[in-house]
């Protein structure tokens, strides 16, 4: 193997192994958590990080200008759609009530959003 | 390659604590986030598949899968909001 060959193979499987960490991460954070929310950032912020680096490990690896283009394309929606679906799973988990965990020192919405609402609820179609 | 494989067996293990979550999880909410993990790393395997089977049509699956998976992350939300709590 000549130099840019084991440079390309150390980046790639580096980012793969990054990328494959995180999931992982995410995926012990769903056992220890103690809350939905808790759960939900480890899932949405490890998770999205981990697959983009994943998919980029998958770039360095096999490069061309289709898989470029392919890989890039999914990253840069990744990066966009997982935030908001994260907010809007968290936001229906409020809604519906599910219980905050006894740990939590503050509670800013206090309740307000579920009882106005009459907790799961609510057909105003304006709200999501 | 052999590190790919090593990942892959990662990711595997990565989906048993969301199918145990999905099967215990006190709500709703928890089994649709559980749900949206599974394809976070259905999407990573599809994605290392492409290396090990040399076979770029795993990265259209992938460009596919995000869209596909954000739909859903979205209907999922909207069913835990309206569904019995």
């Amino acid at each position: 193997m000549s130099a840019p060959e084991i440079v390309q193979a150390a980046g790639g499987y580096g980012l793969v192994g990054l990328g494959v960490g995180l999931l992982a991460v995410a995926a012990l954070g769903l056992i220890r958590f103690p809350d939905a929310y808790s759960r939900l950032s480890a899932v949405t912020k490890a998770a999205t990080l981990g697959l983009c680096l994943t998919l980029l490990g998958v770039l360095v690896l096999e490069p061309s200008w289709a898989n470029a283009v392919k890989v890039l394309l999914a990253v840069a929606l990744q990066f966009v759609t997982s935030p908001v679906g994260g907010f809007a799973l968290g936001r229906a988990a409020y809604r519906s009530g599910s219980p905050l965990s006894p740990g939590s020192s503050y509670d800013e919405l206090g309740g307000r959003h579920s009882a106005q609402d009459g907790g799961a609820g609510g057909d105003d179609p304006s709200r999501l | 390659m052999i590190v790919v494989d090593v990942a892959l067996v990662v990711l595997a293990l990565a989906l048993l604590p969301a199918v145990w979550r999905i099967a215990v999880g006190p709500s709703d909410a928890d089994r649709a986030l559980s749900a949206d993990h599974v394809f976070f790393v259905f999407l990573a395997v599809a994605g290392l598949l492409s290396v090990r089977l040399q076979d770029s049509v795993f990265l259209d699956v992938v460009l596919v899968g995000t869209l596909v998976g954000f739909l859903a992350t979205i209907t999922l939300a909207r069913l835990v909001d309206r569904g019995p709590s």
